[in-house]
């Protein structure tokens, strides 16, 4: 007989973690205007950036505009960033993800520098990236983001960018 | 500048599908300089609690205003894309302002431009944003402009 407690249901903790990227992800205007979704493995993400017509920069080729592609890299490291903060209070139970509503959301990270690096151009089809955290401390990040399309292997764009990190003494939520 | 080179460039950023959705504005364009603005829109909010314009449509604006300024360029480019584009966030726009993104291509190549670019909300005194960036460019067929 075992006193360890029963693990929770697969299904609640899915709700849960899916509940909480939902609710930053909608939170923002613009991300819901370039038409960004994030797809979620566990902690791990995949920003994904569906084709419209009005993300084209260029109408002969045509390919993405490179300010889209800079937008989606930058929404997908801040996304990331986030998320990282969402992740672990909400797994060691210090954020309810259920308060997380508007009005209510965590700060996020401010970007302070974005570098973009365009390898080939942005095809008229879906757009892949994800971000990965370098270094977080407790008032500075660094992190780097690669986009692809077709293969996951021929990048058509990555970049690193700085970020000032919300002051958690001063989160909105507590 | 000539009337046509002004023309060409208008129609450059007007043939933008992009430029189009955000509201982007020539305002001036000529001799490797560009002017580009664009309306505050509730739709490119980053912050809902500041109501703050997300990066990512700053450089959007950026990155065209620099286009633009390669393209007007007296050497006569005929096309142009972006290699890399670095962006320097200054402060958050005021909401409620129009951006306006002002493009210089200081120094051209055979084959590449290089660009700085500044962003300003309605206090042109402190800039919102700068930029540099290196951009391909395209010459007409048949040697040399």
């Amino acid at each position: 007989m075992s006193r360890r407690p029963k693990p929770e249901p697969v299904q609640i903790v899915k709700e849960r973690r899916d509940g909480a990227l939902s609710a930053l992800v909608h939170g923002v205007p613009y991300i819901q205007f370039l038409g960004i979704t994030f797809d979620r493995r566990g902690d791990e993400l995949t920003a994904v950036l569906p084709f419209d017509e009005k993300l084209i920069g260029n109408p002969m080729i045509p390919a993405l505009h490179g300010g889209v592609t800079a937008a989606f890299l930058e929404v997908t490291a801040i996304i990331e960033l986030s998320w990282s903060l969402v992740w672990e209070r909400m797994e060691s139970g210090q954020l309810d993800p259920a308060s997380l509503a508007p009005g209510h959301l965590p700060r996020l990270p401010k970007t302070i520098d974005f570098t973009v690096d365009y390898l080939r151009s942005g095809l008229p089809r879906d757009a892949y990236a994800r971000a990965r955290i370098n270094r977080s401390g407790r008032r500075y990040a660094s992190v780097h983001v690669e986009a692809w399309q077709d293969n996951r292997s021929r990048l058509f764009a990555q970049g690193t960018g700085h970020f000032l990190m919300p002051d958690p003494g001063a989160g909105r939520d507590g | 500048m000539t009337d046509r080179k002004a023309l060409v460039a208008r129609a450059f950023i007007e043939a933008i599908p992009h430029a189009r959705a955000i509201g982007m504005r020539l305002d001036e364009i000529g001799d490797g300089l560009a002017v580009i603005s664009m309306p505050y829109d509730p739709r490119l909010v980053g912050d809902p609690e500041t109501g703050v314009i997300h990066g990512g449509a700053v450089s959007a604006l950026m990155d065209t205003c620099g286009g633009a300024a390669v393209m007007s360029h007296p050497t006569g480019a005929v096309g142009t894309a972006t290699l890399d584009l670095r962006i320097d966030y200054m402060r958050p726009a005021a909401p409620g302002q129009r951006i306006t993104a002002r493009a210089e291509c200081y120094h051209v190549t055979r084959s590449v431009a290089f660009v700085r670019a500044t962003a300003f909300d309605e206090d042109g005194a402190r800039p919102v944003a700068s930029a540099t960036g290196a951009f391909t460019l395209e010459r007409p067929a048949g040697g040399a402009a």
